[in-house]
């Protein structure tokens, strides 16, 4: 798996990769991947929980969105309805996802099986729970290689230590035959990131890849993220609650509320001037060295039930600058500059404040 | 749309799960939450009252059965069902209807006196050992070790054969001080689990001596397993009695007690009068598969991930 | 690994020596409790002075702590562990050696046990991921019924039922059609039969190994459940995989753990609970002896019979122990 220039990414067994390119509405030219008005829902016993209310964002080859919210924002809920691996009771209820065209939602379970790992591959928050602890990291990594490309055990083998190799993990060829639990928590968030990367994926999104590390080995992860998106020229989804991983690594941000978009910019005018009061919040109640002695900026309430959402923005009821009008009509998201949006009525407001 | 992939995945993975959202809605506790469940489900329910009918039984077995199960005449032996005698009539010639009822208590005694005694020695040394650590673990995790060894069935025939007691006593005695290492161990390790998390830290971290830490944070969260074990126990007891008393170490006549029935019954009904077999026989399963059914639906109400 | 098989040794000698005192205690009490030695030995037996005289030496009954109760009597328990280590484990009353009469009879048990133990993996398992991964469907449903009326109903309960119903009344009706092989019938047989000594036993075996079953399959549904639930099948799905390599290899491989674990416990505790069985069947294996010694108050074959199923019992504990490091390898470097 050679990878030395950007431009050109040389694939190995084209077998798998002809069968996506073959899949119906397949179009090199149309976006990497576009969510558009996605909704995803779960039935339980005290009723509909609405965790994703409409989302559109787009993530083009060689770009990183960050995607900002709180628990419960619908983040991770959105990147598993892009893989498809919703559990239930959710289900999608709505919109598309579309990769380079191709309405995954409209795919059988063995495309959308072919899909994942080979064209989107995702890597998970806490590697030690998503790692399975009983086999060693060679089978983990190796068994893409077997299931995907039909690879030999020994050829599976020797790909996993240089996946290993390729992710700065030393000693490679022997830490392949060791279990996970023998790996540091860096480690073995290196090791998630090999088995995503495996095949050679268009798009990577990580689910809070770093939030179980420290900080100084946040750093070293997110370092690695992108040099490998730029050797790969890679589309990289970034979902966090880290405003300060987002601000170093992603070219346009996401801000997701309740589980809709609430803003989208590219990063720099984000953190400058936040469209949104609640990216505006956001950005405040980051604990600053230079304000020593001053109480904290807080957002006040909580984060809403989303099996009730509350009517209007469903930022409302915690928002500054909330007026009438917030809380009868639900904001659509108005187009604040070029290539940022917002989805609040008074966005010029917040812009200027 | 998208299809499920899996199915049978009853909950979401750790994160984003919204359904676990705060406010609004009232807040159930994990009891309360298992109460409502359980109220409603009918494997809970109708066991319940099983039990409680065969409790009844054996505490006034009198409003059950107007008939003697001592008035017993040799020549009615093994008589079928006839007016008056739903059930038949024993090898002895006694009333089988009201043998079996008034076998329940023997029976009971044994369960409640057995699963109270495990129930309190499996809480305390489990607590202990697990709360304590150190020395105290290791004895009381190789003196469980120890007694582990030695299956209740197998103690049971050395200490009973010899002593030639068929007492309810000695059998409940034996049957304590041979049942107890189960839930100790399970009781060990639910204090273990709870001991670690986050809100037994605060607690010791605000002050709170050993003795509150145990009695207001640990034990009421470790203590569903021991519960749930507990119920089943009850059952497993009856099962023991009657399985002792069928290898010739248990209760004898004249107690009276299932056991007893279905080891008289037993070479009798192969030839040909099952009626001896199967009353008692339906009367215990009935019941142990009643306490285990409960314990089970507990359980399940209990556990949050098999929701 | 190696650290570890040498712990749980080091772990399990202590133990041994804990049980067998236990059991040597257990003895002793009772003889203390009767107030008379040689009545707690013979029961209500009268047999020749000779015997009484001969079983009084070997045990020591004359030994004035036997009179006293809750005395542990140290020296008659070394003195007894020494015996075992020699290999002798007593004689019954008619001065025939325990181990020579095990001698014949480990076989037949050892044929018993591991067809229950075949039985329940095999069944248990196949019936616990059924029903895991049709949880609350039809198949999940019939599982815990069945499950729970298997645990509900003792072994010797269960096995008079089948004896009365498979034993007699459908072995009777197979002798009887003349179209049947033969060897059909010694399948449903009441007994032990010599000349089949394979199949004769499968029914008692299945009996045997009934309750195991239900906990093996429950087990393996709980397992299963929860082990679906967990975030590396997410992971796995995310790759790619299909559900049945999800289900089948990773689930399942870590859902079995505690169930391989209960199998190799189960092994040892088959040898106790095949008394029952072996009774109700007239199989003359250990448990056979063993029963038939409590019927006829052999008292001197049930210490020694209790004390060799122990120390079976405790073996294969530890190499379950052992096992589950190897399944397991979080548990190696503990």
């Amino acid at each position: 798996m050679s990878n030395d220039s950007p431009d050109v990414l040389v694939r190995e067994a084209d077998t798998p990769r002809a069968a996506v390119e073959s899949m119906p509405g397949y179009d090199p030219r149309a976006p990497l991947l576009s969510l558009d008005d996605l909704k995803v829902e779960f039935h339980t016993r005290d009723g509909v929980v609405h965790a994703v209310n409409g989302v559109n964002y787009t993530v083009e080859s060689g770009q990183t969105l960050g995607v900002i919210g709180e628990s419960g924002s619908g983040k991770s809920v959105t990147a598993q309805a892009v893989m498809g691996i919703v559990p239930s009771p959710g289900r999608v209820s709505g919109g598309h996802v579309r990769y380079r065209g191709v309405d995954l939602g409209a795919l059988n379970e063995g495309q959308r099986r072919q899909i994942r790992a080979e064209a989107i591959a995702m890597v998970f928050q806490d590697a030690l729970s998503a790692l399975n602890p009983v086999f060693t990291v060679g089978f983990q990594i190796g068994e893409l290689f077997r299931k995907h490309r039909g690879m030999k055990r020994a050829d599976a083998r020797k790909r996993a230590a240089e996946l290993l190799d390729m992710v700065r993990i030393p000693n490679a060829k022997d830490r392949v035959s060791a279990y996970p639990h023998e790996f540091s928590g860096g480690m073995r968030q290196r090791v998630m990131i090999a088995m995503a990367l495996a095949l050679d994926p268009d798009v990577l999104i990580a689910d809070e890849p770093t939030t179980a590390l420290d900080v100084t080995i946040q750093a070293q992860i997110m370092n690695l993220l992108a040099d490998l998106q730029q050797e790969r020229h890679m589309g990289l989804i970034l979902i966090t609650h880290d405003m300060g991983v987002v601000a170093d690594v992603a070219d346009r941000v996401v801000v997701m509320y309740a589980g809709k978009v609430v803003e989208h910019s590219p990063v720099e005018d984000a953190y400058a001037d936040p469209a949104h009061p609640y990216t505006r919040a956001l950005l405040r109640s980051i604990p600053r060295v230079d304000r020593k002695g001053q109480s904290l900026d807080v957002i006040e309430g909580l984060p809403p039930n989303l099996a009730r959402i509350p009517p209007g923005c469903s930022f409302h009821p915690r928002c500054p600058f909330a007026r009438d009008r917030c809380r009868e009509e639900e904001p659509p998201l108005y187009d604040v500059g070029p290539g940022r949006d917002s989805a609040c009525h008074f966005w010029q407001e917040v812009i200027e404040s | 749309m998208t299809e499920q992939t899996m199915e049978g995945v009853s909950t979401p993975p750790a994160s984003g799960d919204p359904s676990q959202q705060s406010g609004g809605s009232s807040t159930r506790s994990l009891w309360g939450d298992a109460l409502h469940d359980l109220i409603r489900n009918p494997l809970f329910v109708i066991p319940v009252l099983v039990v409680l009918a065969v409790v009844s039984m054996a505490i006034a077995p009198q409003i059950w059965t107007g008939a003697d199960p001592n008035n017993c005449h040799l020549v009615q032996s093994k008589h079928g069902p006839s007016p008056g005698h739903p059930f038949g009539f024993t090898i002895y010639g006694c009333d089988m209807f009201a043998q079996v009822i008034y076998g329940a208590r023997p029976d009971i005694i044994i369960a409640v006196v057995c699963t109270a005694g495990i129930a309190t020695v499996g809480t305390a040394l489990g607590t202990l050992a697990g709360f304590f650590g150190g020395w105290t673990d290791i004895i009381i995790s190789r003196l469980t070790d120890i007694f582990f060894g030695l299956p209740f069935i197998l103690a049971a025939l050395i200490f009973l054969a010899i002593v030639g007691n068929h007492s309810v006593y000695a059998v409940s005695l034996i049957l304590i001080v041979f049942g107890w290492t189960q839930l100790t161990r399970i009781m060990r390790g639910s204090v273990l689990e709870t001991k670690n998390r986050d809100y037994v830290e605060a607690a010791r971290a605000l002050g709170a001596r050993n003795g509150r830490i145990i009695f207001k944070h640990i034990l009421p969260n470790a203590i569903a397993p021991v519960i749930v074990l507990s119920t089943i126990a009850l059952g497993g007891f009856v099962s023991a009695e009657a399985t002792l008393t069928f290898l010739g170490v248990g209760l004898q006549r004249p107690t009276i007690s299932w056991g007893v029935l279905i080891t008289d019954g037993q070479d009798w009904a192969i030839s040909g009068y099952p009626h001896l077999l199967v009353y008692p026989c339906a009367f215990l399963i009935a019941t142990v598969l009643a306490f285990i059914l409960v314990g089970d639906a507990v359980r399940d109400a209990l556990d949050p991930k098999l929701r | 690994m190696g650290r570890y098989v040498v712990r749980r040794l080091l772990q399990f000698i202590p133990v041994l020596i804990g049980t067998l005192f236990l059991i040597h205690y257990m003895t002793t009490l009772g003889i203390q409790f009767t107030g008379n030695p040689v009545r707690a030995i013979f029961g209500a037996r009268q047999p020749p002075q000779s015997v009484i005289n001969a079983v009084s030496a070997k045990y020591h009954l004359g030994d004035p702590c036997l009179q006293q109760p809750g005395n542990p009597c140290f020296n008659l328990f070394v003195e007894r562990l020494g015996r075992y280590a020699h290999g002798d484990f007593g004689q019954d009353f008619n001065d025939q050696s325990v181990v020579a009469l095990l001698s014949r009879r480990w076989p037949i048990t050892g044929r018993l046990t591991l067809i229950a133990i075949a039985f329940e993996s095999v069944f248990g398992i196949l019936l616990g991921v059924l029903s895991g991964i049709r949880k609350d469907k039809l198949a999940d449903n019939f599982t815990k019924v069945l499950t729970v009326l298997l645990i509900a109903i003792p072994v010797f309960v269960l096995g008079v039922l089948v004896q009365l119903a498979l034993g007699v009344w459908v072995g009777v009706w197979i002798g009887g059609q003349s179209w049947l092989p033969g060897w059909l019938t010694d399948v449903f047989t009441v007994s032990f039969k010599a000349d089949h000594p394979w199949l004769s036993l499968i029914i008692p075996g299945m009996v045997l190994g009934a309750l195991s079953l239900a906990s093996i399959a429950r087990l393996t549904r709980t397992g299963l459940i929860e082990n679906l639930s967990s975030d590396y099948v997410r992971t796995a799905q995310a790759k790619g995989l299909t559900p049945r390599r999800v289900i089948g290899v990773h689930t399942l491989r870590n859902s079995l753990i505690p169930v391989a674990t209960y199998i190799g416990a189960d092994f040892g505790f088959l040898i106790g609970g095949a008394i029952v069985t072996e009774g109700i069947f007239n199989i003359p294996g250990i448990g056979g002896l063993a029963y038939q010694s409590v019927l006829t108050g052999v008292v001197p074959v049930i210490i020694a019979l209790v004390t060799i199923l122990v120390l079976i019992f405790l073996v294969f504990n530890l190499l379950v122990d052992i096992l589950y490091a190897v399944l397991d390898p979080r548990i190696r470097y503990d």
